[in-house]
Protein backbone atom coordinates (compact mmCIF):
# COMPACT_ATOMS: atom_id res chain seq x y z
CA UNK A 1 0.00 0.00 0.00
CA UNK A 2 1.44 3.56 -0.94
CA UNK A 3 0.54 6.41 0.84
CA UNK A 4 1.39 9.89 0.92
CA UNK A 5 1.96 12.18 4.34
CA UNK A 6 1.32 15.53 2.71
CA UNK A 7 3.81 18.52 3.86
CA UNK A 8 2.19 21.77 4.54
CA UNK A 9 4.65 24.83 5.58
CA UNK A 10 4.42 24.29 9.21
CA UNK A 11 3.79 20.94 9.73
CA UNK A 12 5.35 19.33 12.43
CA UNK A 13 4.31 15.48 12.77
CA UNK A 14 4.84 14.71 9.14
CA UNK A 15 8.31 12.54 10.18
CA UNK A 16 6.23 10.85 13.19
CA UNK A 17 3.74 10.04 10.40
CA UNK A 18 6.02 8.72 7.90
CA UNK A 19 7.82 7.10 10.69
CA UNK A 20 4.86 4.99 11.88
CA UNK A 21 3.17 4.42 9.02
CA UNK A 22 5.80 3.22 6.71
CA UNK A 23 8.86 2.50 8.65
CA UNK A 24 6.67 0.89 11.66
CA UNK A 25 3.25 -0.64 10.21
CA UNK A 26 4.85 -1.33 6.79
CA UNK A 27 3.45 0.64 3.96
CA UNK A 28 5.41 1.87 1.00
CA UNK A 29 5.04 5.61 2.95
CA UNK A 30 6.18 9.41 0.94
CA UNK A 31 6.49 12.37 1.92
CA UNK A 32 4.93 15.00 -0.84
CA UNK A 33 5.49 19.04 -0.25
CA UNK A 34 2.20 20.41 -1.13
CA UNK A 35 2.73 21.97 -3.83
CA UNK A 36 3.25 18.55 -5.27
CA UNK A 37 0.52 17.27 -6.16
CA UNK A 38 1.26 15.50 -9.03
CA UNK A 39 2.68 13.25 -6.85
CA UNK A 40 -0.07 11.80 -5.60
CA UNK A 41 -1.52 10.15 -9.15
CA UNK A 42 -0.85 7.15 -7.78
CA UNK A 43 -1.06 6.89 -3.90
CA UNK A 44 -3.52 4.22 -1.95
CA UNK A 45 -4.54 6.74 0.88
CA UNK A 46 -3.18 10.46 2.30
CA UNK A 47 -2.22 11.03 5.38
CA UNK A 48 -2.07 14.76 6.74
CA UNK A 49 -0.35 15.22 9.66
CA UNK A 50 -0.38 17.97 12.86
CA UNK A 51 1.31 20.58 13.65
CA UNK A 52 1.14 24.25 12.45
CA UNK A 53 0.11 24.11 8.61
CA UNK A 54 0.75 28.10 7.85
CA UNK A 55 1.11 29.04 11.36
CA UNK A 56 -2.50 28.62 12.17
CA UNK A 57 -2.94 32.06 10.21
CA UNK A 58 -6.96 33.15 9.96
CA UNK A 59 -7.70 29.80 11.67
CA UNK A 60 -6.54 26.49 12.26
CA UNK A 61 -6.30 24.59 9.16
CA UNK A 62 -8.36 27.38 6.73
CA UNK A 63 -5.32 28.22 5.23
CA UNK A 64 -4.02 24.61 4.07
CA UNK A 65 -7.75 23.71 3.62
CA UNK A 66 -7.83 26.02 0.38
CA UNK A 67 -3.84 24.79 -1.14
CA UNK A 68 -4.57 23.04 -4.75
CA UNK A 69 -3.83 19.67 -3.25
CA UNK A 70 -7.20 19.87 -1.24
CA UNK A 71 -8.67 19.44 -4.67
CA UNK A 72 -6.69 15.94 -5.19
CA UNK A 73 -7.11 15.03 -2.04
CA UNK A 74 -10.82 15.31 -2.65
CA UNK A 75 -11.12 13.27 -5.67
CA UNK A 76 -9.43 10.52 -3.42
CA UNK A 77 -11.53 10.77 -0.54
CA UNK A 78 -14.72 10.62 -3.31
CA UNK A 79 -12.99 7.39 -4.72
CA UNK A 80 -13.12 6.37 -1.26
CA UNK A 81 -9.62 5.87 -0.55
CA UNK A 82 -8.45 6.43 3.08
CA UNK A 83 -7.85 10.03 3.68
CA UNK A 84 -6.66 10.44 7.61
CA UNK A 85 -6.12 13.91 9.41
CA UNK A 86 -4.83 14.16 13.03
CA UNK A 87 -4.70 17.03 14.95
CA UNK A 88 -3.99 19.60 12.43
CA UNK A 89 -4.48 16.84 9.76
CA UNK A 90 -7.91 16.94 11.47
CA UNK A 91 -8.79 20.85 11.83
CA UNK A 92 -7.47 20.99 7.68
CA UNK A 93 -10.34 18.24 7.18
CA UNK A 94 -12.49 20.07 8.07
CA UNK A 95 -12.22 23.16 7.43
CA UNK A 96 -12.00 21.62 3.60
CA UNK A 97 -15.82 20.14 4.56
CA UNK A 98 -14.29 16.55 4.31
CA UNK A 99 -15.55 16.42 7.70
CA UNK A 100 -18.33 18.07 9.41
CA UNK A 101 -17.70 20.61 12.49
CA UNK A 102 -15.26 22.60 13.35
CA UNK A 103 -12.26 22.46 16.31
CA UNK A 104 -12.40 25.55 18.62
CA UNK A 105 -9.84 26.44 21.22
CA UNK A 106 -9.73 24.05 24.27
CA UNK A 107 -11.99 25.13 26.74
CA UNK A 108 -9.53 25.98 29.31
CA UNK A 109 -7.36 28.29 26.29
CA UNK A 110 -4.25 26.01 27.26
CA UNK A 111 -2.38 24.01 24.82
CA UNK A 112 -2.38 20.68 26.46
CA UNK A 113 0.35 17.59 25.73
CA UNK A 114 -0.18 14.62 27.52
CA UNK A 115 -1.92 11.24 27.46
CA UNK A 116 -5.31 10.69 26.97
CA UNK A 117 -7.19 7.43 27.42
CA UNK A 118 -9.80 7.23 24.25
CA UNK A 119 -12.97 5.27 23.58
CA UNK A 120 -13.28 3.13 20.39
CA UNK A 121 -16.70 3.94 19.57
CA UNK A 122 -16.59 2.17 15.87
CA UNK A 123 -14.58 -0.71 14.97
CA UNK A 124 -15.68 -1.08 11.38
CA UNK A 125 -13.67 2.06 10.00
CA UNK A 126 -11.12 1.14 7.83
CA UNK A 127 -8.99 2.35 10.33
CA UNK A 128 -10.18 0.84 13.20
CA UNK A 129 -10.95 -2.97 12.09
CA UNK A 130 -8.23 -4.32 14.16
CA UNK A 131 -9.88 -2.50 17.56
CA UNK A 132 -12.56 -3.97 19.78
CA UNK A 133 -15.66 -1.71 19.55
CA UNK A 134 -15.67 0.15 23.27
CA UNK A 135 -11.92 -0.68 24.02
CA UNK A 136 -10.33 1.63 25.74
CA UNK A 137 -6.79 3.25 24.05
CA UNK A 138 -4.03 5.52 25.31
CA UNK A 139 -3.13 8.00 22.70
CA UNK A 140 -0.83 11.14 23.35
CA UNK A 141 -3.37 14.57 22.17
CA UNK A 142 -1.05 17.97 21.86
CA UNK A 143 -3.48 20.89 21.21
CA UNK A 144 -4.46 24.34 22.16
CA UNK A 145 -7.26 24.24 19.51
CA UNK A 146 -9.31 20.35 20.06
CA UNK A 147 -12.63 21.51 21.33
CA UNK A 148 -14.44 20.03 18.93
CA UNK A 149 -18.14 21.67 17.72
CA UNK A 150 -21.07 21.35 15.66
CA UNK A 151 -24.71 22.16 15.49
CA UNK A 152 -27.05 19.72 17.34
CA UNK A 153 -28.22 18.54 13.88
CA UNK A 154 -25.11 17.78 12.70
CA UNK A 155 -24.51 16.17 15.83
CA UNK A 156 -27.81 14.16 15.26
CA UNK A 157 -26.69 13.18 12.04
CA UNK A 158 -23.46 12.05 13.35
CA UNK A 159 -24.72 9.83 16.22
CA UNK A 160 -27.25 8.45 13.24
CA UNK A 161 -25.05 7.36 11.31
CA UNK A 162 -22.30 6.04 13.88
CA UNK A 163 -19.19 8.64 12.54
CA UNK A 164 -17.97 8.89 15.99
CA UNK A 165 -14.98 6.80 16.31
CA UNK A 166 -13.54 7.72 19.05
CA UNK A 167 -13.98 9.54 22.07
CA UNK A 168 -12.19 10.92 24.96
CA UNK A 169 -12.46 8.71 28.81
CA UNK A 170 -12.19 12.19 30.69
CA UNK A 171 -12.80 14.98 27.91
CA UNK A 172 -10.03 17.62 28.29
CA UNK A 173 -10.60 20.16 25.73
CA UNK A 174 -14.99 21.01 25.82
CA UNK A 175 -15.87 18.61 22.66
CA UNK A 176 -19.01 18.10 22.49
CA UNK A 177 -20.03 14.61 23.62
CA UNK A 178 -16.29 14.03 24.27
CA UNK A 179 -15.39 13.56 20.66
CA UNK A 180 -12.06 12.85 19.85
CA UNK A 181 -12.32 11.79 16.43
CA UNK A 182 -15.29 11.08 13.53
CA UNK A 183 -15.18 9.79 9.73
CA UNK A 184 -17.23 11.02 7.02
CA UNK A 185 -20.59 9.11 5.85
CA UNK A 186 -18.58 6.54 3.36
CA UNK A 187 -16.40 5.70 6.18
CA UNK A 188 -13.05 6.42 4.58
CA UNK A 189 -12.38 9.73 5.67
CA UNK A 190 -11.34 10.26 9.88
CA UNK A 191 -9.72 13.16 11.58
CA UNK A 192 -9.03 12.82 15.09
CA UNK A 193 -7.20 14.87 17.59
CA UNK A 194 -4.94 12.38 19.47
CA UNK A 195 -1.92 11.34 18.57
CA UNK A 196 -1.96 7.16 17.36
CA UNK A 197 1.29 8.24 14.98
CA UNK A 198 2.83 9.12 18.44
CA UNK A 199 2.28 5.99 19.97
CA UNK A 200 3.30 2.78 18.04
CA UNK A 201 6.27 1.92 19.76
CA UNK A 202 6.43 1.04 23.43
CA UNK A 203 9.55 2.96 23.72
CA UNK A 204 6.97 6.13 23.59
CA UNK A 205 4.40 5.10 26.03
CA UNK A 206 2.00 3.37 24.55
CA UNK A 207 1.73 0.87 21.18
CA UNK A 208 -2.46 1.98 20.77
CA UNK A 209 -2.05 3.40 17.91
CA UNK A 210 0.02 1.35 15.97
CA UNK A 211 -3.26 -1.04 15.18
CA UNK A 212 -4.91 2.12 13.17
CA UNK A 213 -2.01 1.87 10.43
CA UNK A 214 -2.04 -1.99 10.71
CA UNK A 215 -5.98 -1.67 9.78
CA UNK A 216 -5.71 1.27 7.25
CA UNK A 217 -2.77 -1.49 5.19
CA UNK A 218 -4.91 -4.88 5.94
CA UNK A 219 -7.84 -3.40 4.70
CA UNK A 220 -6.64 -2.28 1.55
CA UNK A 221 -4.74 -5.53 0.98
CA UNK A 222 -7.84 -7.69 1.88
CA UNK A 223 -10.18 -5.33 -0.73
CA UNK A 224 -7.18 -5.51 -3.51
CA UNK A 225 -6.76 -8.55 -2.70
CA UNK A 226 -2.70 -8.08 -2.54
CA UNK A 227 -0.77 -10.71 -0.32
CA UNK A 228 2.57 -8.51 -0.65
CA UNK B 1 -11.01 51.28 -4.94
CA UNK B 2 -13.76 50.33 -1.95
CA UNK B 3 -12.45 49.85 1.67
CA UNK B 4 -14.15 46.86 2.65
CA UNK B 5 -14.42 46.02 6.05
CA UNK B 6 -15.74 42.74 7.39
CA UNK B 7 -16.29 41.66 11.23
CA UNK B 8 -16.14 38.39 12.21
CA UNK B 9 -17.80 36.89 15.61
CA UNK B 10 -18.79 34.04 17.12
CA UNK B 11 -22.23 32.93 16.40
CA UNK B 12 -24.76 32.99 19.91
CA UNK B 13 -24.71 29.63 21.41
CA UNK B 14 -21.19 29.07 20.92
CA UNK B 15 -18.88 29.01 23.70
CA UNK B 16 -16.27 31.76 23.61
CA UNK B 17 -13.40 30.86 26.41
CA UNK B 18 -11.63 34.33 25.45
CA UNK B 19 -14.20 36.39 25.99
CA UNK B 20 -14.99 34.66 29.43
CA UNK B 21 -11.59 34.83 30.31
CA UNK B 22 -11.33 38.69 29.54
CA UNK B 23 -14.49 39.12 31.80
CA UNK B 24 -12.96 37.56 34.83
CA UNK B 25 -9.89 39.47 33.97
CA UNK B 26 -12.47 43.19 33.23
CA UNK B 27 -14.01 42.35 36.70
CA UNK B 28 -10.99 42.25 38.79
CA UNK B 29 -10.03 45.28 37.25
CA UNK B 30 -13.32 46.93 39.25
CA UNK B 31 -15.41 46.37 36.29
CA UNK B 32 -18.66 44.81 37.59
CA UNK B 33 -21.04 46.04 35.23
CA UNK B 34 -19.51 44.27 32.30
CA UNK B 35 -22.16 41.37 31.44
CA UNK B 36 -20.23 39.56 28.72
CA UNK B 37 -17.75 39.55 26.56
CA UNK B 38 -17.44 38.28 22.81
CA UNK B 39 -13.89 38.26 20.81
CA UNK B 40 -13.77 38.86 17.09
CA UNK B 41 -11.98 39.46 14.32
CA UNK B 42 -11.91 42.60 11.96
CA UNK B 43 -10.39 42.11 8.58
CA UNK B 44 -9.64 45.16 6.03
CA UNK B 45 -9.74 44.67 2.40
CA UNK B 46 -8.94 47.24 -0.36
CA UNK B 47 -11.41 45.67 -3.27
CA UNK B 48 -11.59 46.83 -7.10
CA UNK B 49 -14.89 48.19 -7.10
CA UNK B 50 -17.60 46.94 -9.81
CA UNK B 51 -20.52 44.97 -9.75
CA UNK B 52 -21.64 42.44 -7.41
CA UNK B 53 -18.90 43.81 -5.22
CA UNK B 54 -21.23 43.14 -1.81
CA UNK B 55 -22.18 39.20 -3.29
CA UNK B 56 -17.97 38.59 -3.96
CA UNK B 57 -17.09 39.95 -0.58
CA UNK B 58 -19.77 37.51 0.95
CA UNK B 59 -18.49 34.52 -1.05
CA UNK B 60 -14.93 35.01 -0.03
CA UNK B 61 -16.64 35.24 3.72
CA UNK B 62 -18.33 31.89 3.60
CA UNK B 63 -15.27 30.22 1.86
CA UNK B 64 -12.45 31.56 3.60
CA UNK B 65 -13.00 34.76 6.09
CA UNK B 66 -15.39 33.07 8.29
CA UNK B 67 -16.19 29.30 9.09
CA UNK B 68 -20.19 29.33 8.47
CA UNK B 69 -19.80 26.37 11.28
CA UNK B 70 -18.77 28.26 14.10
CA UNK B 71 -18.68 32.44 13.23
CA UNK B 72 -20.92 35.39 12.00
CA UNK B 73 -19.68 37.70 9.56
CA UNK B 74 -20.99 41.48 8.67
CA UNK B 75 -19.49 43.18 6.19
CA UNK B 76 -19.18 47.26 5.80
CA UNK B 77 -18.56 48.54 2.62
CA UNK B 78 -17.03 52.36 2.46
CA UNK B 79 -19.34 54.49 0.15
CA UNK B 80 -18.02 54.98 -3.81
CA UNK B 81 -15.82 58.08 -3.99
Amino acid sequence: MKVAVIVFPGSNCDRDMYHAAGEVAGAEASLVWYTDTHLLDDVDGILIPGGFSYGDYLRSGSMASTSDIMNKIREHAEKGKPVLGICNGFQILTEAGLLPGALMRNKNLSFMCHQEELVVEDNETVFTTLYDKNEVVRFPIAHGEGNYFCDEETLQELKDNNQIVFTYKNNPNGSVEDIAGIRNKAGNVLGMMPHPERAVEALLGSEDGLRLFQSMIANWRSSNAVNA
Amino acid sequence: MRKVQVYITLKQGVLDPQGKAIQTSLHSLDYPEVEDVRVGKYIELQVEDGPGLEGRVTQMCEQLLANPVIEDYRIELEEAR
